[in-house]
């Protein structure tokens, strides 16, 4: 335990509208602590003043509404994994949140939480991406709903203002009729942090692309969906010329580097199998 | 900063501190309450050897600040055995050689205790996923596994 | 046949170890205790031009101890007394201590920590053995070379022109991080007055017996060392302890006042010892028969900085490099070299697992130049009673290699597999195979290592009619206390519950060696059989005693005996087995009293879209004298099996200018619940005539064997010979060029 404890500060309001006051004044929001904890216990937390928002109600629940399903910020993974809705219409994102960390990591870690972190190999957000999640932004002075896929504009930046916090995340429910898919190569089989992932979902008619999402984590500085390859292959009836040129345009719009887990051509050489592992079930 | 006043049960018993609000549930367990059970393996959330249960839900101690257990039901190690009559799960656990140096034990056995409320009749597969958060380095698991099918069926 | 032993009896302190009343040493306190920390080098080599404490702390609260402080040698004793505790003038790693600081307040010390500024002038450093090799840099002595040993058998110049097949390869081993789950804590207490007193996480309280002495101007009686539960060893906290305890309790000296080290994960895998990587370049000639003719091999481990256990490590390492098998010809040349890394040291194998990785590859490797099936070659070459190892010791036992590689092939359904794989590899994506290693471990220390040790065990008869054993060997989660007990209980006649074990204290205890080598069981238990002999050769002989006894007439006995006679205590000391004869200079002869066998079969699944690879099925099976308790038996191996299969396919040191830095659980890579599959462990026992009951040692074999079979089995499955671990699916992926 590296931090010097007696330094920081962290209050819980308990109402929504208490906790934004405070991150207005610049305290920094805390949901379930399974990043934040373990930056503070290496010394490296850069901030000292900290509001928890783990017990205000509204930003927990998962609804299901007519056209979209509407998560509180603060919905663990362990949550999102028990919702009926999204085991039936979402579930790549249950998925997601089956692999992430382990049980004690998924019964505290959050959705806004993961995206908050804004870590490149987030489990996620390659799920989110394709499901066209919103993000409601919150602050004392104003909501606004945003695209995810604009989101994160850079490693470890985003679009959310100091003042604000994540409310809600929600998803059109649109998923029907759609193959999904959802790969996560990591460091081993349980509790590893993500050298590739890839999430995909395709609607075709006669085997033809209507609507394709193809995203993945840790092959650039932030989340990424792959808009130019997704624009090679709508409309288009996927055959094994379709795949080959989807996966030659994947290798060159992906950026993966080299790091302490994994090599920038292993990600590259990777992605390219699982997009083709993917594309082979839109096969007709 | 100041430290505050937390109130919290643990094994049953109710507790009121005065801490820092950013302390570790764990260091609070093993040194202002004197719980030395749970264990600190790792302080990054990996190894799963400081996990209890909070309001019945598996978490790594070494990860919780102490303010967000405020109000909330806390089980450790030592809160199993009733009247000096162990668990299942630690008769299991101390037969089968579930426990070889038994720092990862209490952290296995609330893992374990979580897993069969979640499911009690597991899998072998469901029994590695369960205990997936928690790191062993001299069973090999494999009577780990065997502790809690016996657990399961005791 | 036996009462007690064989029998799975629960583990002595297995309750408390479930109900979390177990005491580790971070559990302890003690009254106006301070926490100490370590100020670590940055760089890897280099000049200390100044060490500042910059404004803005209370540093007159603190405890600061330089090298200066050392009221005896600045020397942690081990074998070559090279390395200092605290750095003087030169660092020759990164992490190497410089400064310590105690204060009451935890939180406090570690901020002061980060704020003392060492300033050091680097100094070229070396990081890898070639560099070291080439002795471009002396880093360490004159030459950068720690040990070396020379083996020979035979002629192996004499046999390449008329050889049929000469076969090449070279083999590599990566570091390995013991990663016990309880880090590596110290509690001391040291005055000049009553001496030094230590508690701590350990597995060998009288090696930091043995180095307080040199740092400390004080009696023998006056240090103290006391072994707290320990959560896991592994080797790792075999000498390393040592280096932490001499840190507390130069703290303690200065400050008066107990101090807790405990390190945390991180500074814990950067700091402390890791397992020797190795290089070993085998030329092997067979005849047509397929016979080995000659073995020439080069051996190398890195040492890092200091020399601590290099010379020990490269002994078992070169001893156990020929293998069970018979070769005429044998050439074993083998270094240990210095890099500026945090010095390596004793992990689970000890050389072995280096040099048997290296064998077993290169035997399949051999097997198909001669186009033979991997285990028919093997069967054309196996050791039989009367043929001779490497290091000409004669085989004394009846040993049946065949036999166990046809049961471990039956066991495994090898060849049905391979026949299936075959098939199923041409259709699939994922691709199958399975592969094995046979091999053996020497227990115990190696030649004339054990009558140098002069091990000494007790056991005392208590006026209750329980019985105390006295040991300094530890328990560490292998089980030594219910291993000892339970061959005590047999060999007295009494129940399992009237034996306990001392807590192992130097005050307390004798010298019954370290708790390492494989070495517990078979001569620490001989040892405790022994003196258990003489506790009821003494009873029986005052009178009080029948040959054949109940266990409330033993209690009885000793009840009378101690009334009338006071105290009774047995001690039993170290004899070497007849006929064990090795030459340290020419490194020929009986290396071990006794080897285990085995024939390790994996099975593996490689997907080769991204090269992942899962081990789906492990045979273990081996020979080992006597199974003591049937559970812990069983689960010494499947812990060394997945450690070796952590070895082989998950466990990557990453170096950076010689530090780890993939020093956090989340980035170095142990295999979880989920990534190790049921290993299946069989055991035969052919009993050794000096072991306890004819137990041999086995908490070493079972790391041997795994990384071997599953690179074996990697390249049954993919047709791709990769010749380094760890192998990584980036690797994998490069080498096979697959996907």
């Amino acid at each position: 335990m590296r931090a010097y404890v007696p330094d920081y500060d962290l209050v819980a309001p308990a109402s929504l509208n208490e906790a934004l006051e405070l991150v207005a004044d610049h305290a920094r929001p805390m949901a379930g602590g399974t990043d934040l904890m373990v930056l503070f216990e290496s010394g490296k937390l850069p901030y000292r003043s900290l509001v928890s928002l783990w017990r205000i109600p509204e930003l927990r629940g998962v609804a299901a509404g007519e056209t979209h399903v509407t998560m509180g910020a603060l919905t663990t993974y362990t949550e999102i994994q028990q919702s009926e809705v999204l085991r039936r219409e979402f579930p790549l994102l249950v998925k997601a949140a089956s692999w992430t960390g382990a049980v004690a990591t998924q019964n505290r870690g959050t959705l806004a939480g993961n995206i908050a972190n804004a870590s490149p190999a987030a489990d996620s957000p390659p799920a989110l991406l394709v499901y066209d999640a919103e993000i409601e932004l919150l602050s004392a002075k104003d909501s606004r709903w945003a695209p995810y896929a604009g989101f994160h504009t850079g490693y470890k930046t985003s679009v959310l203002r100091s003042d604000e916090i994540i409310g809600h995340i929600r998803l059109p429910r649109t998923t029907a009729g759609c193959a999904q898919y959802l790969r996560k190569v990591g460091t081993r089989r349980a509790q590893a942090i993500a050298k590739v992932a890839l999430a995909g979902l395709g609607k075709t008619s006669d085997g033809v692309v209507e609507r394709i999402r193809i995203a993945l984590a840790s092959v650039a500085p932030m989340p990424i969906r792959c808009q130019e390859t997704e624009a090679v292959l709508t409309g288009r009836k996927i055959d094994r010329t379709a795949i080959e040129d989807a996966k030659a345009k994947i290798a060159l719009e992906i950026a993966p580097i080299s790091d302490i887990r994994s090599t920038e051509d292993y990600r590259r050489r990777v992605t390219v199998n699982l997009l083709q592992e993917f594309l082979e079930t839109l096969i007709v | 900063m100041p430290r505050v006043a937390i109130e919290f049960g643990v094994n049953g018993a109710p507790r009121r501190i005065e801490v820092y609000p950013m302390e570790r549930l764990l260091d609070v367990l093993r040194e202002k309450i004197g719980l030395t059970g749970t264990k600190e393996g790792c302080g990054e959330g990996e190894c799963g050897a400081c996990a209890v249960l909070v309001d019945g839900e598996l978490v790594n101690s070494c990860l919780v600040p102490v303010l967000q257990v405020a109000g909330c039901e806390i089980l450790t190690v030592e809160g199993l055995a009733k009247n000096g009559r162990l668990h299942p799960l630690q008769q299991a656990f101390r037969h089968s050689g579930g426990a070889q140096c038994g720092i990862c034990t209490p952290g296995m056995i609330l893992a374990s205790y979580q897993l069969l409320a979640r499911w009690p009749r597991p899998t072998e597969d469901q029994i590695r996923e369960g205990l997936a958060g928690n790191l062993c380095r001299c069973t090999g698991y494999q009577k780990i596994f065997d502790a809690v099918r016996q657990a399961s069926e005791a | 046949m036996f009462q007690t032993v064989g029998q799975p009896v629960p583990r002595k302190e297995g309750r408390e170890k479930v109900t979390g009343d177990a005491k580790y040493v971070d559990d302890l306190k003690f009254p106006g205790m301070l926490h100490g920390v370590t100020v670590r080098s940055p760089v890897a080599r280099g000049r200390i031009r100044a060490i500042e404490f910059p404004p803005g702390l209370p540093w007159d609260e603190f405890t600061i101890v330089t090298a200066r402080d050392i009221p005896g040698d600045n020397v942690v004793a081990l074998i070559v007394d090279d390395q200092p505790y605290l750095a003087e003038e030169i660092v020759n790693h990164p992490e190497e201590p410089v400064v310590l600081l105690a204060h009451p307040d935890k939180y406090l010390v570690e901020k002061a920590r980060a704020a003392v500024r060492l300033d050091i002038e680097p100094m070229p450093a070396v990081f890898n053995v070639e560099d070291s090799l080439s002795k471009k840099q002396i880093v360490w002595g004159e030459d950068n070379i720690f040990k070396s040993f020379v083996v020979e058998k035979g002629d192996v110049d004499s046999v390449w022109t008329a050889a049929a097949h000469i076969v090449e390869g070279e083999y590599r081993t990566g570091a390995q991080e013991q990663l016990y789950i309880e880090t590596n804590g110290i509690i001391a207490m040291a005055n000049a007055q009553d001496g030094v007193t230590i508690w701590g996480s350990m597995q060998c309280p009288y090696y930091i017996h043995k180095a307080l002495l040199k740092a400390f101007p004080l009696a023998p009686e006056k240090i103290r060392v006391i072994q707290m539960e320990t959560g896991g060893g592994f080797g790792g906290k075999e000498e390393y302890p040592s280096m932490i305890a001499g840190h507390a309790a130069l703290l303690a000296w200065k400050s008066g006042k107990p101090v807790k080290m405990i390190y945390d994960r991180a500074e814990d895998m950067a700091a402390t010892t890791k397992r020797h990587p190795s290089r070993t370049r085998i030329k092997a000639a067979v005849s047509r028969d397929g016979q080995l003719l000659a073995i020439d091999m080069e051996f190398v481990v890195d040492g890092g900085a200091y020399a601590t256990l290099s010379a020990v490590v490269l002994s078992r390492g070169t001893i156990h490099a020929g293998g069970p098998y018979v070769c005429p010809n044998v050439r074993i040349r083998s270094q240990a070299v210095a890099t500026n890394t945090p010095p390596h040291g004793a992990f689970r194998g000890f050389g072995a697992p280096q040099s048997i990785f290296a064998l077993e590859r290169h035997m399949n490797k051999i097997a198909r130049a001669a186009g033979l099936t991997p285990e028919e070659f093997r069967r054309r070459n196996f050791l039989h009673r009367g043929d001779t190892t490497a290091t000409s010791q004669e085989i004394r036992e009846p040993v049946d290699l065949e036999w166990l590689l046809d049961r471990a092939l039956e066991l495994s359904g090898y060849h049905a597999k391979t026949k299936a794989f075959a098939q199923h590899n041409e259709h699939s994506a994922i691709k199958r195979g399975i592969g094995f290693a046979t091999f053996m471990h020497g227990a115990g220390f190696t030649g004339s290592g054990e009558r140098y040790l002069q091990s000494i065990t007790g056991i005392e008869a208590l006026a209750d009619g329980r019985v105390r054993i006295l040991v300094s060997s530890t328990e560490i989660g292998q089980g030594t206390n219910t291993i000892l007990a339970q061959i005590a209980a047999e060999t007295l006649g009494i129940e399992y519950d009237q034996v306990e074990l001392a807590r192992p204290d130097t005050s307390q205890v004798p010298n019954s060696g370290p708790t390492v080598a494989s070495r517990t069981c078979m001569v620490v238990g001989k040892l405790v059989e022994s003196a258990a002999i003489g506790l009821k050769q003494t009873l029986i002989k005052s009178g009080l005693l029948a040959e054949t006894s109940r266990p409330d007439e033993f209690a009885a006995a000793c009840a009378r005996y101690i009334g009338v006679f006071g105290p009774l205590k047995s001690f039993s000391q170290y004899e070497a087995p007849p006929g064990i004869y090795w030459d340290d200079d020419t490194y020929r002869g009986d290396a071990y009293g006794a080897f285990a066998w085995a024939v390790y079969v994996a099975e593996v699944a490689v997907d080769t879209a991204t090269c992942e690879i899962k081990v789906e099925d492990f045979v273990a099976l081996q020979e080992v004298g006597r199974v003591i308790h049937p559970v812990l038996a069983a689960g010494q191996i499947e812990g060394g099996v997945a450690q070796g299969i952590g070895f082989a396919v998950f466990e990557n040191v990453v170096w950076k200018e010689g530090r780890m830095v993939n020093n956090q659980m989340a980035n170095y890579i142990m295999p979880t619940s989920v990534d190790i599959p049921r290993i299946r462990v069989y055991f035969e026992e052919n009993p050794y005539e000096y072991g306890p009951l004819g137990a041999k040692g086995i908490g070493e074999l079972p790391i041997d064997g795994p990384a071997p079979a599953v690179l074996n089995a990697i390249e049954n499955a993919l047709g791709i010979a990769v010749d380094e671990i760890p192998l990584l699916p980036e690797m994998l992926l490069e080498e096979a060029g697959v996907a």
